[in-house]
């Protein structure tokens, strides 16, 4: 079981770097979309006592919604937007992989020097500093790309990030919490898709950083 | 010194060609030819060392001395690496970073070599080497680093820093949680072994056309037996490097010395023939892609030692 749980955490880890490196956003959506079918099958291997119903519902949720349904929103909302690549990013790709290494070292020394307050309930070392990278990651990927739809990706990555911490106690934490949680994230996505889709018919672009300059 | 020790640098020495042999037949079988026989490289060798060299009025001694010096590094390097389960002739407490600058030296002065032909082709590859191997350097190192932590951690007793014992220690221990380090490790050594020995994702060696070529494009003044230096000097690097990822990063011991030798005689000739595949089924990066492949492998090994680290360090207040 152990095992199965770090595999997850070190291939969400793996794509967290694989995200920051790539600029095809049919890529990055795919990736987001791997990312978020193993995230689904997390919360069944962590469980360490029974697995029940609710667990099993829980994980089918999270399983559709980060990596079927996420997913096609983004590639539907791409199709209408009519964008391959992501546009000249702010930090170029090398660079990003590399500010990954770092945040994965950073979230790794804050990951031993701020234990999680749950002694009691068995969680792999390397969960912690998974989610911080991947929430961190996330974050980064939002600030240092121009393209509407990889901002989108790098909230997704973030919620992802946020979802890990979640995992760990999922034993503890209600159910409800996570289900709005979730239901939260699909209507920012859903929303997103369609305001990307809008910005894109206005001004045949869905780069940020002219929205600036606008003018009425 | 044991003298059984002497065999496995030997075995570098005499089968290295062997494996040059084995990418062609990949490749040749790939693409539905018969292709050259195994042996062909020797063949090629003993042609190469019959002929006469040819030196340009410009070239100065480095020119002479690079494919020796070259190649004479590389068999240093043989020196110091483990093969199966015996020891390497020679080890010494931190014999890896010896390892890494070894092949460093050997790349060094066939770049020198390169330029003091003058020739503008030979210095625009000899820049591109040195840019890719600066680049595959420390995710070589810090893979290396990562596979010493666990070893250290493995047997507690005193500080392993050579590639015999990382290999022994490694060998010796169970693999346990340890193998997700292992992976990541072996696949960044990989991508390093390519960029060192100049294959294909990196760079092509079958090129024709002076522009595109890296580490090919440096040689082109070299003629006879210079060239013959170069040629076997290459098929070593393969042995040598790919006997670090054999052995130092996934070594398998069965207690059988000759077993274990014949494994991994095995396990080095299907490396040659992933290569071989690798080569057939995919074509040259983007000169501008290569760095970033580069740079993943060193976020693949950095991951690798953070895990080392953080795994660790998060487990010891608990236990």
């Amino acid at each position: 079981m152990d095992f199965a749980v770090e595999l997850i955490l070190v291939f969400v880890l793996l794509t967290d770097m694989t995200l920051l490196g790539t600029g095809r956003l049919a890529t990055s959506i795919w990736l987001s979309a791997v990312q978020g079918m193993a995230l689904g099958v997390l919360p069944l291997l962590v469980a360490e006592h029974e697995i029940t119903l609710r667990l099993v519902v829980f994980a089918a949720v999270v399983f559709t919604l980060k990596g079927i349904v996420f997913p096609r929103l983004l590639s539907r909302a791409a199709r209408m937007a009519d964008v391959k690549h992501e546009v000249e990013p702010i930090v170029g790709y090398s660079a990003s992989i590399l500010i990954g290494l770092v945040i994965v070292i950073l979230s790794a020394w804050v990951g031993a020097a701020f234990p999680l307050p749950i002694a009691h309930l068995p969680v792999s070392p390397v969960l912690l500093p998974t989610a911080l990278a991947t929430i961190l990651s996330g974050l980064f990927l939002i600030v240092s790309r121009r393209t509407a739809l990889t901002q989108v990706v790098g909230y997704l990555v973030l919620e992802n990030g946020i979802y890990i911490l979640g995992a760990a106690l999922a034993q503890e934490e209600p159910f409800l919490v996570e289900m709005g949680v979730l239901l939260d994230v699909f209507v920012a996505v859903f929303v997103m898709g369609i305001a990307i889709f809008h910005i894109s018919r206005e001004f045949d672009h869905i780069d940020v950083d002219q929205l600036t300059s606008l003018k009425d | 010194m044991d003298l059984a020790t002497i065999v496995p640098p030997l075995l570098a020495l005499v089968l290295s060609p062997l494996l040059v042999g084995i990418i062609f037949r990949t490749k040749a079988i790939f693409a539905g030819r018969n292709g050259p026989p195994l042996a062909q490289i020797y063949y090629d060798l003993r042609k190469l060392m019959a002929k006469g060299a040819v030196y340009s009025d410009v070239t100065t001694w480095i020119f002479r001395a690079g494919p020796i010096v070259s190649l004479a590094s590389l068999i240093l390097a043989a020196f110091v690496v483990p093969f199966a389960t015996c020891a390497a002739p020679f080890h010494f407490q931190g014999d890896l970073v010896w390892f890494a600058y070894l092949l460093a030296v050997s790349r060094f002065i066939s770049v020198l070599a390169a330029l003091d032909t003058g020739s503008a082709f030979e210095g625009m590859g000899a820049s591109r080497d040195v840019l890719f191997s600066a680049l595959s350097e420390p995710a070589m190192l810090l893979g290396l680093a990562a596979v010493a932590r666990q070893a250290n951690g493995a047997t507690e007793a005193e500080l392993n820093l050579s590639l015999t014992g990382i290999h022994q220690a490694i060998a010796a221990a169970e693999w346990g949680g340890s193998w997700l380090v292992f992976v990541l490790v072996a696949v960044a050594l990989f991508v390093v072994f390519l960029a060192e020995n100049a294959r294909i994702p990196i760079d092509d060696p079958d090129t024709h056309l002076e522009l595109t070529m890296i580490h090919e494009v440096m040689s082109l003044d070299h003629g006879g037996p210079d060239l013959g230096l170069i040629v076997y000097a290459s098929a070593l690097r393969l042995w040598v490097f790919g006997a670090v990822i054999v052995d130092v990063v996934l070594p398998i011991s069965t207690g059988y010395v000759l077993l274990d030798v014949l494994w991994s005689v095995a396990a080095l000739f299907l490396l040659a023939v992933i290569v071989g595949v690798i080569e057939s089924v995919m074509a040259r990066l983007r000169m501008l892609r290569v760095p970033q492949l580069l740079v993943g492998a060193t976020t693949l090994s950095g991951v690798a030692l953070v895990l080392e680290y953080g795994g660790r360090l998060w487990i010891s207040p608990s236990n």
